[in-house]
């Protein structure tokens, strides 16, 4: 894999080449990132974001399996014993908010990740693979966060695992069976909070296991780039290390910055108030709202009130849910246009801006009271999200017509710089 | 998978980045003042996930035990907890008193005397913490029917150590006397151990 | 073909929205929502400002000792504050032989099993206890409660939004039912043994007013208690309660922060560096 110009491992030391004649460990590292990766030369700041969600997710393994030697997954305890870190544990207030937070972190960083894939085409072949892992990631996410959200055993906790294991039970025959099986019972007790905490422990490590896949399906053809132009030359790319991971440490500071700041001081910021209430399963909160991350998917759910077809309401609801995300394994397919980078395709670049509204609308409405008025907006939005990727995007994808390519990504580097050249050094530089 | 590998003559340095290239000092200052940073910070994040597994506050603030001796007669004993520890609280007989006292501190391990290992005025109260200080075992001997060891005081089963009737070690492989904690009389029949 | 089936599918959705969409427009227009009494008479919470608000935030221990007086002789009554023990209260001030003697002087015993019989017994207080409940359980707070389960304040300032300026202006906010209320909406009025403050949710509280009098709580310190001077330090009390570890945050955090932009500042130098000779 990667390309013929790309630096060979030398190790130096002879430490370092016994090393790498027993276990070439160093040089897989080396290759995948460090000097033995040459990356496209142009990438922009969207870059980061891969490197980011790694970071994340090692925030989050490392924060969750010390939290776990406090924790107890028992319903008549659980809370109090999330209680007795905040308050008893050294310096374990510290360690739950950054673990509650660096969850919201990390669905930020990934959806910026999954925004940028789709806005420069890098779901589009040859990276069909990278996308497809990359959603299986997605999923494996969600149902870790869901699985986490449910441990302090508060009101939302037990209300959300109430209403997610209901989705279940739209299934026709066999869905409220499936639903006693998930829990253990007839209601979110022991032994879902047990199985919870278990699979919750597990997760992370299959994600990890899956980023590394990723990252290999990545390496073959190697990285795509803003102009979506395909590596020609040695001269298109410069490897990994340094001047990647110069630019991430960068990026890793401004990200553990923003995360500083929400977790010293607004810690509570992105979480629920009533999760501060003890589980009470004779009492459901007035209003019952998943984190932020799920709210757009929350709203698609909540859109379909009809019955329609022979089908109810609530398995069109949970169906369409699914089908949200489950459609982006397709999207490699739906989308056939050649020209990978929005930047050349002005029609879908135009949809996909209108599309990343619609994704702000059914947050929006995801999050609020499930009023009339939140409802139809829901609605109007919900249908323009499957219209995006369902009827619009395989249009546009043989209608469009993409403006001229550049011949290479240095020759769009050396024209950028060009544009540039004339001003003087006072004037300010033009965004791209 | 090989061409990589094939492709490039040994020897040559690949890729834009040339490192003599540049004025050195510069180059060096800024990238290695970065990455110390970083290393430093890594080192000071590792700390809060070190500390979090030394006892916490609850831990901590269960320190102190109450015990009523006005129930243990003459040659008695009790064992009450102290910290999730037994703690052995022994009203010594007179005969005990005086084999303790018999011993010359030249022949023990952990030289102690007994006025050493009382509070003045109760040198027959003996309040030792019941954990062998060889490898952590409960000794036997404060209970009824119990061995007491060649000594007369307490005998570990583990690995055989032997304490005296002031719970010296004065046999097998335990390096020091069992731990008299802190504690204070009350009254002359009620005391508190811990602080 | 995959786009074929994609379009089939996506209309499917986009139909059964639209139908699920005229229903609620229809809905909507035949029967326009009402706005409750909650919607008209609800208030947002009044504005509170306590020392500890903010990123600079630290605790008014005076405040703090004050507010768990308040707590002590009033709310204590009725509310549990579980997950606080005596020890912590060295957070808001108190020394080893003070909290020793409040512990020692708690009106409610730890609940405790007598040694020689087995028997369920009590015994005082001591600092590493949690403050015991008034109560010995739910069953029983609600039986001496008119059934309203008074709930536990350890976590209040947290677990409502609003946080203390909610809790602030529900102890202060008791009012006359509006006269437009009784008029507009009768099945709204609170039942007997609910009272009406417009800060509740619901608008109906099953708690009573209890800061009611001037000098209700005799401060040590010279402050004069007025009814909303004591709602104040008890909501201030609160907080501390629901977050102890507050201070220590702010002041980590701002170390964190300090560190982090100099570390940005001196990456982005690096990062400058490595890439100057190439056009990117």
């Amino acid at each position: 894999m990667s390309f013929p110009w790309a630096q060979q491992y030398q190790p130096k030391h002879p430490l370092m080449r016994w090393i790498d004649e027993k276990l070439p460990l160093p040089r897989l590292v080396y290759n995948s990132v460090g000097g033995g990766y040459p990356v496209p030369r142009n990438l922009n700041y969207w870059w980061n974001f891969g490197v980011l969600a790694g970071a994340a997710l090692a925030i989050q393994i490392i924060t969750g399996v010390v939290l776990a030697m406090h924790y107890a997954a028992n319903a008549g305890v659980a809370f109090d014993s999330v209680e007795h870190i905040m308050r008893d544990v050294n310096a374990g207030w510290f360690l739950r908010y950054a673990h509650a937070t660096g969850a919201s972190m990390f669905f930020i960083v990934v959806y910026i990740h999954i925004f940028r894939g789709l806005y420069y085409g890098s779901y589009k072949a040859p990276r069909e693979m990278v996308w497809l892992l990359g959603v299986v990631i997605f999923l494996l996410m969600m149902a870790t966060a869901f699985m986490g959200y449910v441990l302090p055993w508060g009101q939302m906790s037990f209300w959300g695992a109430q209403v997610i294991t209901g989705f279940f039970s739209a299934i026709p025959v066999v869905g409220e069976n499936i639903r006693i099986w998930l829990l253990g019972g007839y209601a979110p007790g022991d032994a879902s909070l047990n199985r919870f905490f278990s699979l919750h422990y597990l997760l992370p490590f299959v994600i990890a296991a899956v980023i590394i896949l990723h990252i290999w399906a990545l390496h073959i053809p190697g990285s795509n780039n803003p102009t979506g132009v395909d590596v020609k030359g040695e001269q298109d790319t410069v490897p990994f290390h340094p001047y990647y991971t110069a630019k991430d440490g960068f990026g890793l500071g401004v990200f553990l910055l923003v995360f500083a700041v929400i977790l010293f001081f607004a810690p509570n910021y992105l979480g629920h108030a009533d999760n501060y209430i003890p589980a009470n399963p004779l009492s459901t909160p007035a209003e019952i709202v998943p984190e932020w991350y799920f709210w757009p998917f929350y709203a698609i759910l909540r859109a379909f009130t009809a019955n329609f077809l022979w089908i109810p309401a609530k398995l069109w609801g949970v169906m369409a849910m699914f089908s949200s995300i489950l459609l982006l394994f397709f999207l490699p397919w739906i989308d056939s246009s050649p020209v990978r980078s929005a930047r050349y395709r002005p029609t879908y670049r135009m949809f996909f801006f209108i599309w990343l509204l619609d994704i702000l609308v059914l947050g929006w409405c995801g999050g609020s009271p499930a009023t009339p008025g939140y409802i139809i907006v829901g609605q109007f939005a919900a249908a323009y999200y499957f219209a995006h990727f369902l009827i619009i995007l395989p249009i546009i994808s043989r209608s469009e017509r993409p403006r001229p390519l550049p011949n290479s990504i240095t020759e769009a580097v050396l024209a950028k710089a060009h544009d540039r050249a004339p001003h003087g050094a006072g004037d300010p530089v033009p965004a791209e | 998978m090989a061409t990589a590998d094939d492709a490039i003559p040994p020897g040559e340095a690949p890729g834009p980045y040339h490192e003599d290239v540049h004025d050195p000092r510069r180059r060096d200052f800024l990238n290695i003042a970065a990455v110390s940073f970083a290393g430093a910070g890594a080192v000071v994040a590792i700390l809060p996930l070190i500390n979090q597994m030394s006892p916490s506050a609850d831990v901590l603030a269960l320190s102190t035990t109450d015990v009523d001796l006005s129930k243990i007669g003459k040659g008695q004993a009790v064992t009450t907890s102290y910290r999730s520890q037994p703690l052995f609280v022994r009203n010594l007989l007179p005969k005990e008193i005086a084999e303790a006292d018999a011993v010359p501190l030249s022949d023990l391990r952990d030289p102690q005397t007994l006025e050493e290992r009382t509070k003045e005025g109760h040198k027959d109260w003996l309040i030792v913490i019941g954990v062998c200080t060889h490898l952590g075992c409960v000794p036997l001997g404060n209970k009824e029917g119990e061995p007491r060891g060649e000594f007369g005081g307490y005998f570990c089963p583990c690995h055989g150590s032997q304490y005296d009737t002031a719970a010296r070690i004065r046999k097998g492989p335990a390096p020091r006397n069992l731990v008299v904690p802190d504690y204070k009389f009350n009254t002359p029949t009620t005391i508190t151990v811990g602080s | 073909m995959v786009r074929t089936i994609a379009n089939a599918v996506g209309a499917l959705f986009v139909l059964s929205l639209l139908a699920a969409l005229w229903g609620s427009i229809s809905g909507v227009i035949s029967d326009p929502p009402k706005p409750t009494a909650a919607d008209l008479f609800h208030k947002e919470p009044k504005a509170l400002h306590l020392a500890s608000d903010g990123p600079f935030g630290k605790f008014d221990q005076q405040q703090l000792q004050r507010g768990f007086q308040v707590f002590k002789e009033v709310c204590s009554n009725c509310h549990s504050l579980k997950l606080v023990a005596f020890r912590d209260l060295k957070g808001i001030g108190y020394d080893d032989a003070q909290i020793k003697a409040i512990a020692d002087q708690w009106a409610v015993e730890q609940p405790t099993t007598n040694p020689d019989t087995g028997e369920p017994a009590t015994r005082k207080n001591l600092p590493s206890d949690h403050i015991p409940p008034p109560f010995a359980n739910d069953i029983a707070a609600r039986a001496a409660n008119n059934n309203a389960l008074p709930p536990d304040l350890s976590l209040m300032a947290k677990a409502r939004e609003g946080g203390a300026p909610y809790i602030y202006s529900i102890l202060t906010g008791y009012e006359p039912i509006p006269v437009a209320l009784k008029k507009n909406f009768p099945d709204s009025l609170p039942l007997p043994g609910l009272h009406y403050n417009p800060y509740f949710p619901s608008l109906n509280i099953a708690m009573a007013q209890q800061l009611t009098t001037e000098g209700q709580v005799q401060y040590q310190d010279g402050t004069r208690p007025t009814v909303d001077q004591m709602a104040e330090d008890v909501s201030a009390f609160l907080v501390w309660a629901a977050e102890p570890k507050l201070e220590s945050r702010h002041v980590a955090g701002f170390a964190t922060v300090i560190f982090l932009v100099i570390f940005c500042f001196l990456a982005w130098g690096a990062y400058q560096n490595v890439w100057r000779d190439l056009e990117h």
